[in-house]
């Protein structure tokens, strides 16, 4: 059918806090969404291609590792260099307020820290992505 | 487990059912906020005889007395107090050992150390994986040249060290035995604790190396080792802390860990060994969250499950190998990044919680911590916690207070026997491994998650600050901050290493570590020869993958 919202939910790094990554991926595949979750460990390379071959509208970054300022920003690369930079991408963790602040101004659609609704990041991508 | 028969069973109705009827149900109860644990295990308004069994002397008995429900030890807290452990490491072994040594000077009793990520997944600071990565959650380890800096002054004789490390615990054993030798203390005198339990990786915290089979065989050579060599550190901590972090319940954290606790004792008397050779060595791990009676009762009922089994089941003569000793940290899950300050209030309660259960060991967590790794304000505070808890509250002062409880000793039954369930589950699944790869743990675990996330989000829960009493305009927090030059300092560090060393004897040692890895020889001591020719542990991973392979999962949630 049309107009499902495709997307990956994806694990950068060596993190292995996965408890946010998996709730998420749930509260989206229930909002009626279509969800690749990427498993753990990711490079931003391996992400970045599961979201092109996936056709990903929007990839949703779950990192609690504190290496965020040099992975997301290689991901968003990445997606410019493929030619992906109309995937909306959004990172939940713990992310410091002034590092979601230069993450937004580098192109992320929005910053989820702890404690965020999960319904708030499905209204959010409802919105987001173009119907 | 008290299941005796109620001499009173046939009477109509007890008073607790007529005081039920009569009295309680007269008033409504509140609507909205459940009334079950935050595990979801229901709790009947009021426990009296007339609703909970108990067998004192089976049951509970006495503390240093099997089944140890009241306590290991017979004195307990009037003996000598837990050990007041804060678990540290950011940056490089410099930054660590400076944060190490403020800890002591405030009164800190035992050390525990925090690695990075790529230490935690075997790559050295300058592999393309370990990028961004280096010293952000712990302190980054590629040699024995930075254990050497980590423990600069700080004599190993003295203090005892935990380590959290599984997937290469054996090359960080190595490099702190090695410490120990250049320090002149002989291996055999020094203290602590390697986490080495990689089930709980493949279960919950997800930092693993090689698949389960050889991790496996690894681990039983450190218990080996250890109890000939280095008697006095404990070679596995088996932990349901990363287990509760992952979303579990209380009944799955228990049940897990102790179910990861037997398959290593079963690995190991498989190896030949016997039970009382290094049953009494193997420590625990637990969380302790923020529903009070429910953390209390799993503490209790782990040592009785743990104590009835081992003599039951194993055989176990020797009464240390009946003792079920752990280390509690608070729960990290249980911060909240609004208003960080009640989190000073929150993991308080959680350390009463894991003080009033018997704790061996402790760390708190700071306020700050959903947010970074802690500020020093933050973890001196988080210290104080259990100084006050010690010093102030009085409850120490009395073993096991709670006992008794008609409340706590209903629950602690009711986890027991939730716990003997999932056992005969993971058994008919073939056991821990073959439950692993079959994602069983995994799956409830993620149920489980997801089941507290949808009550908070119906308000079924309330998490103060979270979802009510919230504040619209919240002050920054100052936080810790890793200096981004920290990692290239590393990975300079990581390259002056190899280019010092003698190639040679990297070379042979390395060779040696694959040779032995394809028998079945005991790889302790080549990784110590190793670990004295700084080879590094990165590199000695690799040889390892080369043999063994890498774990992969197929996620579930």
């Amino acid at each position: 059918m049309a107009g499902k919202i495709r997307v990956v939910i994806a694990k950068p790094g060596l993190d292995g806090h996965d408890r946010g990554a998996k709730i998420i991926a749930r509260a989206l595949r229930d909002a009626g969404m279509e969800v690749i979750y990427t498993g753990l460990h990711q490079t931003p390379e391996q992400i970045v291609e599961t979201a092109v071959q996936e056709d990903a509208d929007a990839v949703g970054i779950s990192i609690l590792s504190g290496a965020h300022m040099t992975l997301v920003p290689r991901i968003l690369e990445l997606l410019r260099e493929n030619g992906a930079d109309d995937v909306l991408v959004v990172v939940g963790g713990t992310i410091p307020a002034d590092d979601a602040q230069e993450l937004k101004r580098q192109g992320v659609a929005d910053v989820f820290g702890p404690g965020a609704p999960t319904s708030d990041i499905v209204d959010f991508l409802k919105e987001a992505v173009p119907a | 487990m008290a299941t005796t028969e109620d001499p009173r069973a046939e009477r109509q109705a007890t008073s607790t059912e007529r005081w039920k009827e009569e009295l309680y149900d007269a008033t409504p109860e509140r609507q909205g906020e459940l009334f079950s644990t935050m595990s979801g295990v229901e709790n009947e308004p009021l426990y009296t005889p007339d609703n909970v069994q108990l067998d004192y002397e089976r049951d509970l008995g006495y503390p240093g007395v099997h089944p140890f429900t009241r306590g290991v030890y017979p004195s307990m807290y009037r003996g000598r107090l837990w050990t007041m452990r804060q678990f540290a490491g950011f940056g490089t072994a410099e930054e660590t050992n400076e944060r190490f040594r403020y800890l002591l000077e405030h009164g800190q009793t035992g050390l525990s150390t925090a690695f990075d990520m790529p230490t935690l997944m075997g790559y050295d600071s300058d592999h393309p994986r370990s990028f961004g990565e280096v010293g952000r959650e712990g302190v980054a380890i590629d040699s024995l040249d930075d254990m050497e800096t980590l423990f600069d002054g700080i004599p190993l004789g003295e203090v005892s060290t935990s380590m959290t490390i599984n997937a290469p615990a054996a090359m960080l054993l190595a490099f702190y035995a090695c410490v120990g030798e250049e320090q002149d203390v002989p291996i055999a005198a020094l203290r602590g604790t390697v986490q080495t339990d990689i089930l709980k990786e493949y279960i919950a915290q997800k930092e693993w190396i090689f698949p389960p089979q050889p991790s496996m065989r690894l681990v039983v050579d450190m218990i080996e080792w250890c109890s000939r060599e280095m008697p006095l550190m404990h070679p596995v901590s088996i932990s349901g802390y990363h287990i509760r972090e992952a979303g579990s319940t209380a009944a799955q954290e228990l049940a897990f860990t102790l179910a990861d606790g037997f398959a290593y004792v079963d690995a190991c008397v498989a190896r030949g060994m016997d039970v009382d050779d290094f049953a009494p060595r193997l420590s625990f791990f637990f969380n302790a969250h923020l529903d009070f009676f429910e953390e209390i009762a799993k503490y209790r009922a782990a040592r009785r499950i743990w104590a009835t089994r081992m003599r039951e089941r194993y055989g176990a003569r020797n009464p240390r190998s009946w003792l079920l000793r752990f280390h509690t940290q608070t729960a990290g899950v249980s911060l909240t990044a609004q208003q960080p300050e009640v989190n000073l209030i929150r993991t308080a309660i959680e350390a009463l919680a894991a003080v009033l259960g018997g704790t061996q060991s402790l760390h708190t967590n700071s306020f700050d911590e959903a947010l970074a790794l802690p500020t020093e304000h933050a973890v001196r505070l988080a210290l104080r916690t259990q100084q006050v808890i010690a010093h102030e509250t009085g409850v120490v002062n009395t073993i096991d207070p709670l006992g008794g409880s008609y409340h706590l000793e209903r629950l602690t039954n009711e986890l027991e026997r939730q716990a003997y369930e999932y056992f005969e589950r993971i058994e008919k699944l073939g056991g821990v491994v073959a439950a692993i790869e079959e994602n069983f743990m995994q799956r409830e675990i993620a149920e489980a998650s997801y089941r507290y996330q949808s009550e908070v989000e119906r308000g079924e829960r309330i998490v103060v600050g979270v979802n009510r009493y919230e504040l619209e305009d919240e002050p920054p927090l100052e936080l810790l901050r890793i200096d981004p030059a920290l990692e290239r300092k590393q990975m300079e560090r990581v390259r002056v290493v190899r280019a010092r060393r003698d190639s040679a004897a990297v070379e042979q040692a390395l060779a040696e570590l694959k040779r032995s890895a394809e028998g079945d020889t005991n790889l302790m001591e080549p990784i110590m020869l190793a670990s004295r020719a700084y080879v590094t542990m990165g590199e000695m991973c690799d040889a390892l993958r080369d043999v063994w392979g890498v774990w992969r999962e197929t996620p579930v949630f």
